[in-house]
C-alpha cells in the first residue's frame, strides 16, 4: 500500500519539478521519474505473477466507496509489457525529442503527460472499483491525447488528436452505460458486484452486459468496425508515443476484455463465437488495408488492426474452450493471446521506433519517397528487419510461437464432434493462414522499398545512422524477440498464472507432462536452433567456396538497357499492384490520372490516396447526415450579438415559466378530474 | 533419416527427367539426365558478381533460401519411418518455415533496384499468400480424417478404405501437386524457359544471382520438387511395408517429373491475371477434401 501511494506521488512530484528544469533535464527527470514508477510497479507485477496476488483496499471516499486494488497474474501480465515498452520507449524518446528542444513549453507538457499516462494505465491494470476505474481511463485518454498532439501546429495532427479523444469518449460512454447499469441494481462500485450481478440475472442480460463492456474495450484496442481513430493518431503522435500506444494503449482494451471475461459471469460460448467472428474480420481487414498504405506510420497502425485480429482469435478460442469445457483449448487460446500480446508489444514498438529514426534522417514518411536506407543506416534496418520476419510470424522469431500455440489450439478444436465448430475452426484456420500470407506481401514491400535499393528521391544530405544510445533500447527489443523464439518454455512458464485464472485449475496444466498440446512448444525451440545452426552452416560453407573464387561487383542487369534511373525501380504501389487489383471490392483506393499523350509527350501523374471504406460507411456518412441536419438551424447562429442576448432572456423566460405552466396543466388536470 | 536420403536421391533426377520428357516430347534428344547437377557443381565452383545496388540482405538470402528448404525437409516423413524431425504441428513449421525462405528471396529480389526483379518479387508474393489457405486446410482435413497433428501420425494412420476416400486422395494429390508448382514457379503458374523477363516469376527474381549462390538456389529448387512429391507418396504409402514403399516412391516421383514434362510440353503458361484466380480455386478444392472428410467421419446428421 505505501508503495501504491509513493507510485501515485511520482507524477505529482514530475509535475511540480519539470516545468523549473532546463530543457535536457525535462526528459531526464521525466525519464527517471518513470524509471522508477516502472521499478515499483513491476516489482508488484512480478510478485503477482508468482501467485501471490496482491490485494488492499483504498478507503476511498463518500462518493467512491472503499476503492479495492487488487494485482493478480493478469494485472501482472500486462504491468510488465507496459513497464518493458513505456522503459524503452521512453529512453528512445530522450534522444527522439532533441530535434524539437527549442519548444521548452511543449516538452514540459509532453513529459508530464508522459509519467501520467504510465500511472494511468498502470491503475487501469489495478483498480476494481468502477468509478475510479472510469477516472483512471479518462486520464488515460486526456494524456494519450496531449502525447499525440505535440506537433499541434501541424492541423492533421490536431485533427487526428480530436478524433482519438472523441473516439476515446465514446468508448467511456459504453463503459458508464455498464457500470451504472449494475451499480443502480446493487449500489456497489466494486467489480465484484458486477460478478455477483452477472452470475444472477438471465444469461441473454448478462451477454448484453457484456456486449457492452466489449464494445468500450475494442474501441480503445481497435478492433474493426472501432478501428478508425487509429491510423490517424498513431502517424501523427512522435514515433516512442507512436510505438507505446501501438505497444500498449491499444493492448489495454485487450486488458479490458480480459478482465471483463474474468468479472462478468455469462454464456461464454457465444461470446467466443462473438469474438473469434469480430477478430478474423478484424485481422484480414487491417492487413488489407496496411498493404495499400503509401504513409509508412500509417501502414503500421492498419498492422496494429491485423494483429489486435491475432489476439483476438486466440481469446475467442479461449473463451470457446471454457463455455464448452475444453480444457485444453481454453489455455492453448488464452496462452497465445496473452504471448502474443506480449510479441506484439514488441516487434510494433521496435517498427515504430525504427520509423522514427527513419523519419529523422529524411524527414518523410512517403514509402514511394525512400529506398536504399540500408546503406546509410544499416543497423535500424536490420533491426527492422527482425521485427517485420517476427511479426509475420516466420521462425525462428516470438511471432511464430504464438501463432504455433493458436494453429496447435485451432488444430486441437477439430477434435470437437459436431459441426458448427469444426467449421469455425477451419475456417479461422484459413483465416490466419490468409492474414500470415498477407503480412508477408505488406512487410517485404514495407522493408524493400524504405531499405533495398536505391533511393527514389533526394534525400537530405544528413541523412545517416542515429545515434548509439537511441538504438540501444531497439537492441533490447530484439534481444527479447529473439529470446522468446529460442526459448519460448521459459515465458510460457511465466504464463501459467495469468491462464489459470480463466481455465479455473492449478497451475501445473501448463506442465508439458500432463497436457500434451503443450508437448508442441519444445520441439519449436529445438527446430529453431537446428534452423539457425542450418543457417550458420550453409554460410560457413559458402565463406569457404567463396575465398578461392573471384568476386566482382557490376551493375544490376538491367535486360539489355544500359542506363537505368531509379525512377526505373519498382515502386510500393506497383509492387501490390495486382494485388489491390483482385481486393478491389474491400478497398476504397483514390485515383488521380493525367496520361501522356500528344506528339511531344506533356508531363504525366498517377497518384493514389487509399481510404478505409468502414470509416467512410460509419463515421462519414452519419456525420454528413448529422450535418445536413444541423445545418436547417444556422439560421439561428447568425452572428449579431443581438440575438444572442435575446436567446438568452427567451431561455430564462422558459425556464422560470416552465414551473408555473406546469403547475397550471397539473391544476387544470385536476379540474377534468373533478368533472 | 529414410525421407531424407530418398528425396536427396530423387531430388538429383527429377529435373533432370522433365527436362528429357520435354526433349523428346519436341522430337530432340535431350542433354543427360544428371545435367541440372553438373550446372549446379560448374556453378559452385564459378566466382561471383554482385550489383552495386545490392546489400547484405542479397548475399546473405540465397543461404537462407537454401537452409529453410533443408530444413522443411528434415520434418518429411516417409510411410512408417518418421522425418529427423517430428512433433505436433509439425506441418505448421513447414510451411512458415519455408514462408522465411520466400520472405528472403522476394527481398533479395528488391535488393537489387530492378524493376524486372521487383516485378517478379511481387508475383511471388502473392501467388504464395494465396496458396497458404489450402495447405493448412488440406493439413487440417487431414487431421480432422486421422485424429494426429503431425507429419508421420497423420500419414501412418491415414488409410485409404472407401470409394469416397479414393476421391479424397486424388484431390489431396492434386492440391499438394498445384502448390508445388506454385513453390517451384512450374507450368502452369509460371514459365521457367520463357525467354521474356516480363513474363517470368521466379526466374527473374534470381537474375543478379551468380555463382555459388545460384546453385544453392537451383539446388533448394530441385530440393523443394522432391520434397511435395514425397508428401504425394505419403498419402498412399501409410501401411505398405518398406520393400514395395520405396520402389513405389522412385515410382510416384518418376511419374510425377514426367507428366511435369509433358504438362509443360503441351500447355501453355496461364495469363499472368488468370493466376490468382487458379490458386483461388485450389481453397475451393481443399475445402471440398474438408468436407469429403466431414462426409466419412458421418459429421452431417
Amino acid at each position: 500500500m505505501n508503495l501504491a501511494i509513493a507510485f501515485l506521488l511520482v507524477p505529482l512530484a514530475g509535475t511540480l519539478l519539470i516545468p523549473f528544469l532546463k530543457v535536457n533535464g525535462k526528459g531526464i527527470a521525466a525519464f527517471s521519474l518513470l524509471f522508477v514508477n516502472a521499478l515499483i510497479s513491476g516489482y508488484l507485477a512480478v510478485q503477482s505473477l508468482q501467485g501471490d496476488a496482491i490485494s488492499f483496499n483504498f478507503p476511498g471516499s463518500y462518493v467512491t466507496g472503499t476503492i479495492p486494488i487488487r494485482i493478480d497474474a493478469l494485472s501482472g501480465w500486462f504491468m510488465l509489457i507496459i513497464n518493458l515498452v513505456f522503459v524503452t520507449g521512453g529512453f528512445y524518446g530522450l534522444f527522439y525529442m532533441k530535434a524539437y528542444k527549442w519548444q521548452a513549453n511543449n516538452l514540459t507538457l509532453h513529459s508530464i503527460s508522459l509519467l501520467f499516462q504510465h500511472a494511468a494505465i498502470v491503475s487501469v491494470c489495478v483498480i476494481q472499483n468502477s468509478l475510479v476505474f472510469l477516472i483512471a481511463w479518462e486520464m488515460l485518454a486526456l494524456a494519450s491525447f496531449l502525447l499525440i498532439i505535440f506537433e499541434h501546429e501541424h492541423i492533421a495532427t490536431l485533427k487526428a488528436g480530436i478524433n482519438y479523444l472523441i473516439q476515446a469518449h465514446f468508448s467511456i460512454i459504453f463503459l458508464m452505460i455498464g457500470f451504472i447499469w449494475v451499480s443502480s441494481k446493487t449500489g456497489s462500485y466494486d467489480f465484484a458486484a458486477i460478478t455477483a450481478y452477472s452470475a444472477s440475472i438471465p444469461a441473454t442480460a448478462s451477454f448484453m452486459l457484456f456486449i457492452l463492456f466489449f464494445i468500450a474495450f475494442a474501441i480503445k484496442a481497435g478492433f474493426v468496425p472501432f478501428h478508425t481513430w487509429l491510423p490517424y493518431a498513431h502517424p501523427a503522435a512522435p514515433s516512442h508515443v507512436s510505438g507505446m500506444m501501438s505497444g500498449v494503449i491499444i493492448k489495454i482494451g485487450i486488458f479490458g476484455i480480459f478482465r471483463m471475461l474474468l468479472v462478468v459471469k455469462t454464456d461464454f460460448t457465444s461470446v467466443g463465437y462473438l469474438i473469434l467472428i469480430v477478430s478474423l474480420i478484424s485481422g484480414l481487414y487491417g492487413v488489407m488495408l496496411a498493404i495499400i498504405q503509401h504513409n509508412l506510420k500509417k501502414l503500421l497502425a492498419y498492422h496494429s488492426i491485423e494483429n489486435i485480429g491475432i489476439i483476438g482469435i486466440g481469446i475467442g478460442i479461449g473463451c470457446i474452450g471454457i463455455g464448452t469445457g475444453n480444457q485444453v483449448l481454453s489455455t492453448l487460446g488464452f496462452a497465445g493471446a496473452l504471448l502474443h500480446t506480449l510479441n506484439h508489444s514488441l516487434f510494433k514498438s521496435l517498427l515504430f521506433y525504427a520509423a522514427g529514426n527513419i523519419y529523422q534522417a529524411t524527414h518523410t514518411m512517403d514509402v514511394e519517397k525512400l529506398g536504399g536506407l540500408i546503406k546509410k543506416m544499416p543497423q535500424t534496418a536490420a533491426l527492422f528487419l527482425i521485427a517485420a520476419i517476427a511479426i509475420c510470424g516466420i521462425p525462428p522469431f516470438n511471432g511464430f510461437v504464438s501463432e504455433f500455440i493458436m494453429y496447435t489450439g485451432l488444430y486441437n478444436w477439430l477434435s470437437d464432434a459436431s459441426l458448427l465448430p469444426l467449421l469455425a475452426a477451419i475456417f479461422s484456420t484459413a483465416g490466419l493462414a490468409l492474414i500470415g500470407g498477407l503480412a508477408m506481401l505488406c512487410f517485404t514491400k514495407a522493408f524493400g522499398v524504405v531499405f533495398l535499393g536505391s533511393a527514389r528521391s533526394e534525400l537530405p544530405h544528413s541523412c545517416k545512422e542515429v545515434p548509439f544510445l537511441q538504438l540501444l533500447p531497439m537492441y533490447l527489443l530484439a534481444v527479447v524477440i529473439v529470446l522468446i523464439g529460442l526459448f519460448p518454455m521459459n515465458f510460457i512458464n511465466l504464463l501459467s498464472q495469468p491462464v489459470s485464472l480463466f481455465t479455473g485449475s492449478v497451475s501445473l496444466d501448463l506442465n508439458p507432462a500432463q497436457v500434451n498440446a503443450f508437448n508442441a512448444i519444445q520441439p519449436i525451440s529445438l527446430a529453431s536452433w537446428i534452423l539457425i545452426l542450418l543457417i550458420l552452416s550453409v554460410f560457413i560453407i559458402r565463406r569457404l567456396v567463396m575465398r578461392r573464387h573471384k568476386i566482382s561487383t557490376g551493375p544490376t542487369w538491367g535486360c539489355g538497357y544500359v542506363a537505368p534511373t531509379p525512377k526505373i525501380q519498382y515502386t510500393a504501389g506497383s509492387f501490390v499492384r495486382t494485388y489491390s487489383k483482385l481486393f478491389a471490392p474491400f478497398l476504397l483506393i483514390g485515383k488521380h490520372e493525367e496520361e501522356i499523350h500528344g506528339v511531344f509527350p506533356s508531363e504525366g501523374k498517377y497518384h493514389t490516396h487509399p481510404y478505409d471504406e468502414i470509416e467512410k460507411l460509419l463515421i462519414d456518412s452519419p456525420l454528413k447526415l448529422n450535418k445536413s441536419f444541423m445545418g436547417r438551424f444556422l439560421f439561428l447562429n447568425n452572428g449579431k450579438l443581438q440575438f444572442y442576448i435575446l436567446y438568452g432572456v427567451l431561455f430564462i423566460l422558459a425556464v422560470i415559466s416552465l414551473p408555473v405552466i406546469s403547475r397550471s396543466i397539473y391544476s387544470f388536470i385536476e379540474f377534468l378530474k373533478q368533472l | 533419416m529414410l525421407s531424407v536420403i530418398l528425396i536427396v536421391l530423387a531430388a538429383i533426377f527429377f529435373t533432370g527427367i522433365i527436362i528429357r520428357t520435354k526433349s523428346l516430347a519436341s522430337g530432340r534428344k535431350g542433354p543427360g539426365i544428371l545435367q541440372p547437377i553438373w550446372d549446379v557443381i560448374r556453378l559452385f565452383r564459378k566466382g561471383v558478381v554482385y550489383s552495386e545496388t545490392t546489400s547484405f540482405v542479397f548475399q546473405i538470402a540465397p543461404t537462407i533460401y537454401f537452409a529453410t528448404v533443408i530444413m522443411a525437409m528434415l520434418v518429411v516423413p516417409f510411410g512408417q519411418s518418421r522425418g529427423v524431425l517430428s512433433f505436433n504441428g509439425d506441418f505448421i513449421f513447414f510451411a512458415y518455415v519455408l514462408a522465411l525462405g520466400k520472405f528472403f528471396s522476394i527481398i533479395a529480389a528488391m535488393d537489387t533496384g530492378s524493376s524486372f526483379e521487383g516485378m517478379g518479387a511481387s508475383r511471388e508474393a502473392l501467388y504464395s499468400m494465396f496458396a497458404e489457405p489450402a495447405f493448412f486446410i488440406l493439413m487440417g482435413s487431414l487431421a480432422l480424417l486421422s485424429g494426429h497433428t503431425s507429419f508421420h501420425e497423420i500419414f501412418a494412420a491415414l488409410h485409404i478404405g472407401s470409394q469416397i476416400s479414393y476421391a479424397l486422395a486424388a484431390l489431396a494429390t492434386f492440391v499438394l501437386l498445384m502448390i508445388a508448382m506454385i513453390e517451384s514457379s512450374r507450368m502452369p503458374i509460371d514459365d521457367p524457359k520463357t525467354h521474356l523477363e516480363l513474363t517470368m516469376i521466379h526466374e527473374v527474381m534470381i537474375l543478379d544471382n551468380s555463382g555459388f549462390d545460384l546453385g544453392l538456389i537451383f539446388t533448394a529448387g530441385y530440393l523443394k520438387f522432391a520434397i511435395y512429391g514425397a508428401l504425394i507418396v505419403n498419402l498412399f504409402i501409410g501401411v505398405i511395408p518398406f520393400q514395395y514403399a520405396i520402389p513405389s516412391f522412385f515410382a510416384i516421383q518418376f511419374l510425377m517429373a514426367v507428366s511435369i514434362g509433358l504438362i509443360e510440353s503441351f500447355m501453355a503458361r496461364f495469363r499472368m491475371s488468370h493466376n490468382p484466380q487458379f490458386i483461388v480455386a485450389l481453397t475451393s478444392v481443399s475445402l471440398l477434401i474438408f468436407f469429403g472428410v466431414l462426409l466419412i467421419l458421418q459429421k452431417f446428421m
